[in-house]
């Protein structure tokens, strides 16, 4: 066995997760799987340690799933499993911080051992409680938690507990698709596992597995050696839910390891907007990983190289049984909180702060036509601000970052729900200014079609505290949400009634270098493309003759 | 003077312009190949045909069917060298570009820029107006505000202009009375509509396509007319024929309305050409494998249908990462390219891991074997350390192939990092493109909700043939056929194409509640539009229409569809509906879901001239081992063995080879691995099978 031969099976388990990808958000009806992919496909060896994650899928899984799955076979001895079983759980602690992530976990069989495990998280559409808000008060309050047990057992699925997700869940019958879905992603990666091992003539993956560790450790340690030993702290104010919140970070960066401890950070928030650790670590990890290594795939052996602790019963490591519904609006501010160390040790590396939470759009029908099946929907829109302007570039204008979300098309939109947009345009001069300009947010009108109006469960960030620039750059313009002239907070439940109109403008990313130092050239190029006013032109970038 | 009966097809590439001359059977007289001539592409296209007439002594008088496919419209979108593009939207619309689908197409890299979308933000307009999505004007037309929008456009210099109005393709009513609007006052002005580019909901694709169509308009309108002329002036009587990239060819006057719809017609024609091949020989489940010098295009073809899609993006900036590119929603053979050919780099990174592509060394200076000045090992070169190129013939016999050079890059660039000798170093680099090729093929299979296992691989292209039996054995595949004429199967395959026009428009239903008075309106419309494209290239023959149905379940993403019967719907075809799409569904996914709504999206038309059938070739029976022309050391997998070589102009029908041997001919070299077998059937298609797996 050559490494060229270990290279072959470790290209096609790279592959081989993609297939398990792709068979979940084809099958999935979770709007956000398949329009945004928030999903997860794994494969791990007989030890739990995961040895190929898909690509496809957001960043709010990375590290997420490769713990559970160590858990589950803490939870799951081997001789307690046989083949066609499948274990799972939502737990927000144990799977994927709230509990619409659903995880599974299926061991692969060869001659009777278990060789490994094909595992997959996706995200369901209802499971009871307030559903998709921050109003919660603890997790009870957010519906059905399902603790670890066998979901299938020897390929029978376990009826009772498929009813009790379904009978509590406004989506039942999207809930029972969403199940399905996950299974047949189990089942395409535990079959298709095995017949590479089978091809290949081996029966375990012990060789392959150390191959693919080894190697990605040694490449991701090779990294962190370019960064600069020392501890960086960094602290970020965002806006909470009705006070504003510290964020802090101590970034611990030594040869072969770099430790991220959240201490400093403020305690819960009585709302849905706490953040297990998994969570916090898994958008931590990954706005290390874009910076270091990021060309080397995501397994035990480069995930290893980093861990994230934080004092219990501070926002970014939420206990039970705190409300975590809307943990990622805070979970996806955590890249700011680490550039803003990392910049003090790279500092050629690093973006500047951006919109970074996503401005999603959740709505629904109003109470009273409930009964009405006609008139019942729930939706969720997918919108961003502007990213942070990079070193050597402009930040990127509506672009969802660190989120991989896609965002949804306005036709699309107004054939899913009673709305009508009058309005869907970037934000003269929301982009920080800089000598690279941060990416401009947009704003989006959006009025009721229907005789009730409609629902919006908000829970957005940086409509206080905007993204800040770095070396002189300006901050973004924070983002705004009125209703007619009455300006809205960020968290919290509106109905916008008809006749109303809702102007959601989302925030610009930070500005990166002084603005004085931009090329001449540019500045005029983005007046005529109305990135920049002539009045912010003159007042910001110092051009004499705007025209 | 003899009747007119010879038909002609010209595919233009990046690099050589190929010609097939044939008989009114279908059998091909001649061929030619020639450099493609950039400036003018027309004037290769002439030569290229005059010098395949002149070998069969004919003159263009005697063509009496003439099809062409240009890589011109794809070329002109990858380069930038367009028309400048002015883009109309609804009013508070106008950033759809730029919006796009807020994202990035690659998850680790913060320095990512979005892709080029053509029209800057400074040349995007918006006009009052507004429809919904069931159709009705919620805002009328603004025709007040037309003078200022043509002083914007004037004032930007805008040579072509993309109308997207939201839901227009619900009521194109806006877009119709804009664009006669703007063709009154401005009538050298080339205009594109939605409504007519693509028919389909999602604004930011429609547009994408709108502006792609208005950007090659103006090139391709002077170049057919041009070409047209040319070809006039020379004596051809009969009308050109333009291949597109669904598959089907049509008119010059269509390719000058909707020129996007060439793009990618070369590829296109490989799949008709494996398409035809998988029905004559009876195989209904096939792949293409269609490897060249810097890509590998791979098709599924079920009973003899390339498979179809409705999206394609053109000029990926990270060259195959999905997202990188510009979407347009055309009707396109659905095909998936990798960067893997015989000009792929290979080389090791900094984790010490063996890469393959997408890099390419192209033909020039090409791989280090051609002594062109290549320095960087390629997939040729560690073909020919492995014995599995022959020297005295590769490309007839022209280029002299220098195996120590090959030898010395492999060592030094792979060998020595990874601490291999040479030999080893290339079959690393075998394994790995292979591998390449294999799990794209499975990934695609996934995709498409196929299997990929039970799939005849009918191979073609410069190194399709080379790399079939590696790649069959890590997909699974136990199958291949390698068809007569592999280097030049995409021209071959224009000959056959039908002429064709496929549509989609979005109309919105769920199938509880089928309007079945709209549907049945949207379907006459469709059918008089697409048989008016094809009635101007063919007024005599029967038509076949094939109706469809992009169906879901009601809050799925992705659409599955479903054929329906030429015939107004009505209510009793309900269960008939709902059966065919639960019978798909459970086929691609194990198991319907109970009690769900289906939702259809989009309907779809596609009108065509009956194509005609291929004759089945019987099946190959092995009577005979003929005896090699030498024998040769290979070196396969860990081995090192002795292979037959023959020539496959001296292969006769009958004719069995057995693995590890090699089969030459001008353009290509077929390995038959060891453990596959070879048989010649009577059409000459040669037959590979996996001993023991049949």
């Amino acid at each position: 066995m050559t490494d060229v031969d270990l290279q072959v099976m470790w290209n096609r388990l790279l592959a081989l997760v993609e297939e398990q990808a792709q068979t979940l958000i084809r099958a999935a009806f979770s709007p956000i799987v398949r329009e945004s992919g928030d999903i997860s496909a794994g494969i791990f060896d007989a030890e739990g340690r995961m040895l190929a994650q898909a690509v496809t899928g957001t960043p709010g899984h990375i590290n997420t799933m490769a713990e559970a799955v160590k858990m589950l076979c803490g939870r799951f001895p081997s001789q307690t499993l046989r083949p066609g079983d499948i274990c799972m759980t939502n737990d927000p602690w144990l799977a994927s911080g709230h509990l619409n992530d659903f995880l599974l976990m299926m061991p692969a069989f060869v001659d009777g051992q278990i060789v490994g495990y094909a595992a997959c998280t996706s995200h369901l559409a209802d499971l009871g409680g307030r559903g998709m808000g921050p109003e919660g008060t603890d997790v009870f309050d957010e519906g059905l938690l399902i603790p670890p047990c066998k979901l299938v057992e020897e390929g029978r699925i376990n009826a009772l507990l498929l009813e009790i997700v379904k009978a509590n869940s406004r989506e039942p019958v999207a809930n029972e698709g969403d199940v399905y879905a996950l299974i047949a992603c189990c089942e395409a990666g535990v079959s298709r596992l095995t017949a590479m091992l089978l091809e290949f003539g081996h029966d375990d993956l012990n060789m392959l597995g150390h191959y693919i560790i080894e190697t990605s450790r040694r490449g991701t340690v090779q990294a962190i050696a370019d960064v600069p030993s020392g501890t960086y702290r960094n602290s970020l104010i965002v806006d909470g839910y009705d006070a504003p919140i510290t964020l802090a970070a101590a970034l611990h960066v030594s040869a072969d390891h770099i430790v991220l401890d959240f201490d400093g950070t403020s305690d819960c928030s009585p709302k849905g907007i706490n953040v297990p650790l998994n969570y916090a670590a898994a958008y931590s990890v990954f706005a290390l990983r874009c910076v270091i290594g990021p060309d080397i795939p995501n397994n035990a052996g480069s995930l290893g190289c980093f861990s994230v602790t934080g004092p219990p019963g501070c926002i970014l490591n939420a206990q039970p049984p705190a409300p975590v519904a809307m943990r990622h609006t805070l979970g996806q501010m955590t890249p700011d909180l680490i550039y803003g160390c990392l910049v003090q040790a790279i500092p050629d590396r690093v973006p500047a702060e951006g919109a970074s939470a996503l401005y999603d759009l959740p709505i629904r029908h109003v109470a009273e036509v409930g009964h009405d099946p006609d008139q019942r929907f729930a939706v969720e829109f997918v919108h961003n601000g502007g990213t942070g302007a990079r070193p050597t570039r402009d930040g990127l204008s509506a672009t969802a970052f660190p989120s991989g979300v896609w965002g949804t098309q306005v036709e699309i939109a107004e054939a899913t729900a009673p709305v009508v947009f009058g309005r869907r345009e970037l934000r003269t001069d929301s982009g920080g200014a800089g000598r690279c300009r941060g990416g401009l947010g947009q704003r989006i009108d959006l009025s009721p079609a229907n005789d009730h109006g409609f629902l919006l469960s908000l829970s957005v960030e940086r409509m206080i505290y905007p993204a800040k620039g770095r070396e002189g750059g300006h901050a973004g313009a924070p983002g705004r949400i009125r209703l007619g002239d009455r300006d809205v907070p960020g968290k919290g439940d509106i109905r916008i009634n008809p006749g109303e109109t809702l102007i959601f403008e989302t925030p610009g990313g930070g500005g990166y270098g002084r603005p004085i130092d931009r090329d001449k050239e540019l500045v005029r190029k983005d007046i005529s493309d109305r990135n920049v006013s002539k009045s912010s032109a003159e007042r910001d970038y110092g051009l004499e003759e705007p025209n | 003077m003899p009747v007119p009966d010879l038909s002609a097809a010209v595919d233009i590439g990046g690099t050589f312009t190929d010609t097939v001359i044939a008989c009114a059977d279908g059998g091909v007289l001649a061929t030619s190949k020639v450099l493609t001539t950039v400036k003018d592409p027309a004037d290769g296209a002439l030569s290229g045909v005059m010098t395949a007439l002149k070998d069969i002594d004919r003159s263009l008088a005697d063509v009496a069917g003439f099809v062409h496919g240009t890589t011109l419209a794809t070329n002109a979108l990858i380069e930038k060298r367009g028309a400048r593009v002015a883009t109309v939207a609804t009013e508070g619309f106008g950033d759809i570009l730029e919006i796009a689908y807020e994202r990035r197409h690659s998850q680790y890299d913060i320095n990512i820029e979005k892709p080029d979308y053509l029209v800057p933000r400074r040349r995007s307009f918006a006009i009052r107006e507004r429809v919904t999505v069931g159709g009705d004007v919620l805002v009328p037309l603004e025709e007040a505000q037309l003078p200022t929008l043509l002083e914007n456009l004037d004032q930007c210099e805008a040579e072509a202009v993309a109308i997207c109005l939201l839901h227009s393709y619900a009521n194109p009513t806006h877009e119709r009375r804009l664009a006669n609007l703007i063709a009154t006052a401005r009538p050298e002005m080339a205009i594109s509509i939605s409504s007519e580019v693509s028919p389909e909901a999602r604004e930011f694709d429609r547009m994408c396509t709108t502006v792609a169509n208005a950007y090659v308009q103006p090139l391709m309108q002077g170049y057919l007319r041009s070409l047209s002329s040319l070809f006039q002036d020379k004596g051809l009587g009969c009308p050109i024929l333009m291949m597109t990239a669904s598959g089907g060819i049509t008119t010059v006057e269509t390719a000058m309305r909707l020129p996007v719809r060439l793009v990618e017609s070369g590829p296109a024609g490989g799949a008709i050409l494996a398409g035809r091949v998988a029905r004559a020989c009876g195989a209904d489940q096939v792949v293409s494998l269609d490897v060249g010098g810097t890509t590998a295009k791979l098709c599924l073809i079920d009973d003899g249908r390339p498979q179809m899609a409705r999206q394609f993006e053109i000029a990926r900036a990270a060259r195959f990462v999905k997202g990188s590119g510009m979407p347009v929603r055309i009707p396109v053979v659905e095909m998936i390219e990798i960067g893997a050919g015989g000009g792929s780099i290979a080389a090791v990174d900094q984790l010490g891991r063996l890469s393959v592509g997408p890099q390419s060394a192209g033909s020039d200076p090409g791989p280090v074997a051609f002594g062109k000045g290549g320095r960087d090992p390629t997939v040729t070169d560690a073909d020919v350390l492995q014995g599995l190129v022959d020297a005295g013939r590769f490309a007839e016999g022209r280029l002299f192939i220098d195996s120590g050079a090959a030898r010395f890059s492999l060592q030094q660039k792979i060998g020595e990092p990874l601490g291999l000798e040479s030999v080893a170093a290339a079959r690393g680099v075998s394994a790995i493109v292979d591998e390449n090729m294999a799990s794209a093929a499975r990934v695609h299979a996934v995709e498409s909700g196929k299997d990929l296992t039970k799939r005849t691989m009918i191979a073609f292209g410069g190194n399709g043939p080379l790399h079939a039996t590696r790649v069959a054995e890590k997909a699974g595949i136990s199958q291949i056929i390698i068809p007569v004429d592999p280097g030049v199967g995409s021209a071959v395959g224009f000959l056959n194409a039908p002429l064709s026009f496929e549509m989609v428009r979005s109309r919105y239903m769920t199938l509880d509640r089928l309007d079945f008075a709209v549907l049945k309106s949207t379907f006459d419309q469709m059918i008089r539009e697409a048989e008016g494209f094809v009635r101007l290239g063919d007024k005599v023959s029967a038509l076949i229409r094939q109706r469809s149905a992009f169906m879901r379940y009601k809050g799925q993403g992705h659409e599955i569809e479903v054929r329906l019967p030429d015939r107004d719907l009505k209510k009793d075809d309900l269960g008939e509906l709902i059966n065919a799409f639960e019978d798909e569904y459970r086929r691609q996914f194990s198991r319907p879901v109970p009690g769900m709504v289906i939702e259809v999206m989009n309907w779809g038309l596609s009108v065509s001239t009956p194509e005609k059938a291929p004759e089945r070739s019987a099946e190959p029976v092995s009577r005979a081992k003929p005896v090699p022309q030498e024998h040769r050391e290979i070196r396969i997998a860990a081995e090192r063995v002795s292979a037959e070589c023959h020539r496959r102009e001296e292969l006769d029908s009958g004719d069995l080879v057995q693995g590890p041997a090699l089969i030459t001919e001008p353009q290509t070299t077929t390995l038959v691995g060891p453990g596959w077998t070879a048989v010649v059937d009577d059409a000459g298609n040669l037959h590979l099978c996996r001993r023991g797996r049949a």
